[in-house]
């Protein structure tokens, strides 16, 4: 399985939109960072056609040291969830992949 | 935050930068996304997060209205796991209650 990272997504924005080098670079950069600071002020974000980043309280919880056994509680926190578009779930649906 | 919101945020931030080539550049980023999940690719963007694809096996579903078994084929679903910068951030606003 190939990945696709910041640095293929810059070199295709210096190839198919004519930006330069460092302008690719920075507008990818800012791509991601504008949805962290969206996130970060607690808002959610909504990209039709790919999907919704949303917010979920999660309230403390029971947990346990894997390690050593011992129990911890998990502290309430807010966590980021994904949930893909119609279309992103159609076009990967069609992946027929090797399974697993 | 809206993709059209999304756009104008970065454009605002980068003025040597035409709307128009930010609108461009946004929607060239998803589809490039999009594309490499669905050709089975993963996404890793350190920081922010990865985007892999879950199996799911087949199963029998049924159709609601009637209630009739129907076999659903096995297919998979993209999944999203935030990184650990993005963790940290988004859980910082939970106590100034901002949402």
């Amino acid at each position: 399985m190939a990945a696709l990272t910041k640095a293929e997504m810059a070199e295709a924005l210096f190839n198919e939109l004519g930006l330069n080098k460092r302008e690719a670079k920075e507008l990818v950069d800012m791509f991601f960072e504008q949805i962290r600071q969206a996130l970060e002020k607690g808002e959610p974000v909504k990209l039709s056609g790919f999907g919704n980043f949303d917010l979920r309280d999660k309230g403390e919880r029971p947990g346990r040291n894997p390690k050593t056994g011992e129990e911890i509680p998990i502290s309430a926190r807010r966590v980021v969830t994904f949930r893909p578009g119609q279309k992103l779930k159609l076009r990967v649906e069609g992946y027929a992949g090797t399974g697993q | 935050m809206t993709k059209s919101e999304l756009i104008e945020r970065i454009a605002r931030k980068q003025s040597h930068l035409a709307l128009k080539d930010v609108e461009l550049g946004v929607k060239t980023l998803l589809e490039m996304m999009s594309s490499a999940l669905a050709s089975g690719d993963r996404i890793e963007i350190r920081g922010f997060g990865s985007f892999t694809l879950h199996y799911r096996p087949p199963r029998v579903g049924r159709n609601p209205k009637t209630g009739a078994p129907v076999a659903l084929a096995s297919k998979h679903v993209p999944h999203f796991k935030p990184g650990k910068e993005l963790r940290e951030r988004a859980n910082s606003s939970a106590s100034s209650k901002s949402r």
